[in-house]
């Protein structure tokens, strides 16, 4: 792919040469990370959290490894053996506070790409596979840092691991079966420490391959931009490397500097004291919550009290804890229209903001325990949350008038440039839906 | 046709959700706990600050002398190594010669269960042979082991002090404490199991500090802080290390930055 003003590799020394007629790696990365690689020159900063999301992943794995060097995944001796890293491993203290942390700043990193993802309509055509990937990738990293947590096996841990198994067994006739099968017994025990640290250790991998797929996926038709439209020509973009690599390296700056200061001085801000109580399963801790990065869904499992239509209300709350996050690889289907991004979409730059703050009341929700006023509002949260994918967007993409789009990417950065604050444009209202970027796709009649 | 199915399921999902939603709720019970419980306040201890604070050695040495000759009565403090107390400022010998005031259970040539004196690299052991025999001796109550208790609570070593010192003669009309239990307002549930264990001068301790009890408190506080987080300043002392090297490295990617991008920036502006 790329496009036609993109550079070629020309090897400079004579063994580049000799390896890149050989195995033409030097070339995969000249044409994926380097000069080859054309990126529109609008990206904000907002862009760089796809790169910080890979190196968290990269941290996840490389101080994981190590502690798993000398995690004991037997329920026996696990939380100990979590203690003696703490305690007696050269540097232990530094590679737990660090996977442990990591993960909630990979789960940071991660949500702002996917909500950077959703303002500027990156999922839609041509990425919409790239969007999916992304999803799975989601997914994975959400089963892994379930199980990640239940390793330490302290109070939260298996309390956790009981409770999110637990939905299981609201599935009618099956339900129990299954529970029984994902933990290898009634309870979590041995057999389910082991499985979990097994899979574990699978599962970044295997996020990994999808990376590695999410990356390729997106080098296809390229970044988006803050503008939603396409890049038209050369003057439009610059080469990723130098110019991007300069900014990406810029903002791991501030990014790991940010990372230190929470390992080192706030290492158990983002956990629950409980987990470092020893699982316990005769003693049940008043408040069973999951880390902070699963609160808007664990608000959403909750919302549902009452039986509806037949359903018991646990296993309404367990298909809708599901179907909110499945909901989302529905996405490009559902919100059709063809301006990407939301700043030239009045509407729906509102519907966003609207659904950024359900979302985080949603978070505060499901770190609360199950009282009033929170269980209320966690149902009204949740009537937004479903509302805003399924209702709102749809229609949305088909009653909006967008506002006139920029000819071209250039064109926008000047613009922006020459009269700073002024309203986008003063054109006509619809105006510029005839130079609409060519997705190769028309308003579909539905 | 997606989005007909779409905006179907979107609305069951929501109907059910607004069906609970006006469900009426049940008229909320005065919580009697909620209404006595308070909340740890701060102590004032010399790690207070999470960049620069650090552990005071006599405070800490102190504490232990609490721990010892106080609360390792009735609890463990099973994680934490005789030889790590050099950390908090004890010689090699004063470490043999604690260790050595401990029994700590082995086998003998012949196989049968016997005792042996307490050596540097053992943990502590006791006051209980098990948790059984630890409840049969505390009215059924099982006495956490210590080690972790300055991370295993919320407000850390302030909840610490605060508990101890968190016990009130007679509870409120309103409120009972059955006996063998003790009416304290920083307890989760108000009624412990544990009796007040402090009373003022019940240590001597060596540095000639008045063992009030709220001193003794914020000691033996501060050494279950210890216990919890040993590494806790060697953490700090290593963070900022670590975050001004990332602050400078981040100022140089920005000046490597903002030169890559001059041309960009300021063609934009020419055109
Ligand atoms: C007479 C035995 C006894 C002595 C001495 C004693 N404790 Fe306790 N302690 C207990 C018991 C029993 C419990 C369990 C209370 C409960 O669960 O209701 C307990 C619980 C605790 C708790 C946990 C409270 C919680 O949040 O669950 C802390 C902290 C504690 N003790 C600290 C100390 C300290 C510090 C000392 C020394 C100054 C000390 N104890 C001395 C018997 C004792």
């Amino acid at each position: 792919m790329s496009f036609p003003w993109a550079k070629h590799y020309e090897p400079k020394s004579g063994f580049m040469k000799y390896v890149d007629s050989r195995l033409p790696i030097p070339r995969l990365v000249y044409n994926s990370l380097g000069a080859g690689y054309p990126v529109p020159k609008n990206l904000n900063y907002f862009y760089n959290f796809g790169v910080l999301a890979g190196v968290a992943l990269v941290i996840q794995i490389i101080t994981g490894i190590v502690l798993a060097m000398h995690y004991a995944a037997n329920a026996k001796i696990a939380f100990d053996s979590v203690e003696h890293i703490m305690r007696d491993v050269n540097g232990g203290w530094m590679m737990r506070y660090m996977h442990a942390t990591g993960a909630s700043f990979f789960f940071i990193a991660v949500y702002i790409h996917i909500f950077r993802g959703l303002y500027y309509g990156s999922y839609k055509p041509p990425r919409e596979v790239l969007w999916l990937l992304g999803l799975v990738i989601f997914l994975l990293m959400m089963a892994t840092a379930f199980m990640g947590y239940v390793l330490v096996w302290g109070q939260m841990s298996f309390w956790g691991a009981t409770v999110i198994t637990g939905l299981f067994s609201a599935l009618p006739l099956v339900g129990e079966t299954i529970q029984t099968w994902l933990l290898g017994g009634f309870a979590p025990d041995n057999a389910t420490l082991n499985r979990f640290f097994s899979l574990h250790y699978l599962l970044p991998f295997v996020t990994l391959g999808v990376v590695i797929l999410h990356v390729w996926a997106l080098h296809i038709p390229g970044s988006n931009n803050p503008t939603g439209i396409d890049v038209k020509s050369e003057a439009d973009t610059v080469p990723f490397h130098p110019y991007y690599t300069a900014k990406d390296f810029f903002g791991l700056g501030v990014y790991l500097t940010i990372f230190a200061a929470v390992v080192f001085f706030w290492p158990n801000a983002l956990g629950e004291v409980d987990n470092y109580i020893p699982a316990n399963p005769l003693s049940t801790p008043a408040h069973i919550v999951p880390e902070w990065y699963f609160w808007p869904f664990y608000a959403i499992l909750r919302a549902f009290t009452v039986d509806f239509l037949f359903i018991p209300a646990k296993l309404w709350g367990v298909i809708a804890m599901f179907a909110a996050i499945l909901l989302l690889f529905f996405l490009p289907w559902l919100d059709t229209s063809p301006v990407r991004s939301n700043n030239y979409r009045p509407m729906a730059k509102i519907a966003f903001w609207v659904f950024f703050a359900d979302i985080i009341l949603l978070a505060i929700c499901g770190g609360k325990p199950a009282e009033e006023p929170w269980v209320r509002l966690s149902q009204l949260a949740s009537v937004y949350y479903f509302a805003h994918f399924l209702i709102i967007l749809p229609i949305l993409s088909r009653i909006e008038r967008p506002l006139p789009l920029p000819n071209s990417i250039s064109e926008a950065v000047l613009k922006r440039q020459t009269n700073v604050g002024a309203p986008a444009s003063q054109q006509l209202p619809g105006a510029g839906i005839a130079e609409m970027p060519a997705t190769g796709r028309a308003q579909p009649a539905e | 046709m997606v989005k007909l199915i779409a905006a179907a399921i979107g609305a069951i999902f929501c109907a059910a959700l607004l069906w609970g939603a006006v469900q009426p709720r049940d008229a909320v019970v005065p919580d009697l706990v909620k209404k006595y419980y308070q909340h740890a306040e701060p102590a004032g201890f010399s790690f207070d600050n999470p960049i620069v604070g650090k552990f005071d050695r006599a405070q800490l040495q102190r504490g232990f002398q609490v721990y010892k000759e106080v609360c390792s009565g009735c609890h463990s403090l099973n994680r934490v190594a005789f030889r790590t107390l050099t950390d908090i400022g004890f010689s090699a010998a004063e470490v043999k010669a604690i260790a050595k005031q401990y029994d700590i259970p082995s086998l003998d040539a012949a196989g049968e269960p016997t005792t042996r004196k307490g050596l540097p690299s053992d943990n502590f052991y006791g006051p209980y042979a098990n948790d059984d025999a630890a409840r049969a001796a505390n009215n059924n109550a099982l006495p956490p082991d210590l080690s972790l208790i300055g991370k295993s609570r919320e407000g850390g070593a302030n909840y610490v002090h605060a508990l101890l010192i968190g016990y009130k003669e007679t509870p409120p009309k309103d409120w009972t404490t059955p006996d063998g239990l003790y009416f304290n307002v920083h307890f989760h549930s108000l009624n412990i199991a544990m009796p007040p264990p402090l009373n003022p001068d019940q240590v001597t301790y060596v540095d000639g500090t008045k063992a009030t009890v709220d001193q003794m408190a914020k000691d033996v506080a501060a050494f279950l802080m210890w216990t919890a987080e040993p590494k806790l300043e060697e953490r700090r002392r290593t963070g900022v290390g670590a975050v001004i090297f990332l602050i400078i490295l981040t100022g140089l990617a920005y000046l490597s930055y903002a030169r890559v991008w001059q041309s960009v920036k300021a063609k934009k502006t020419q055109v």
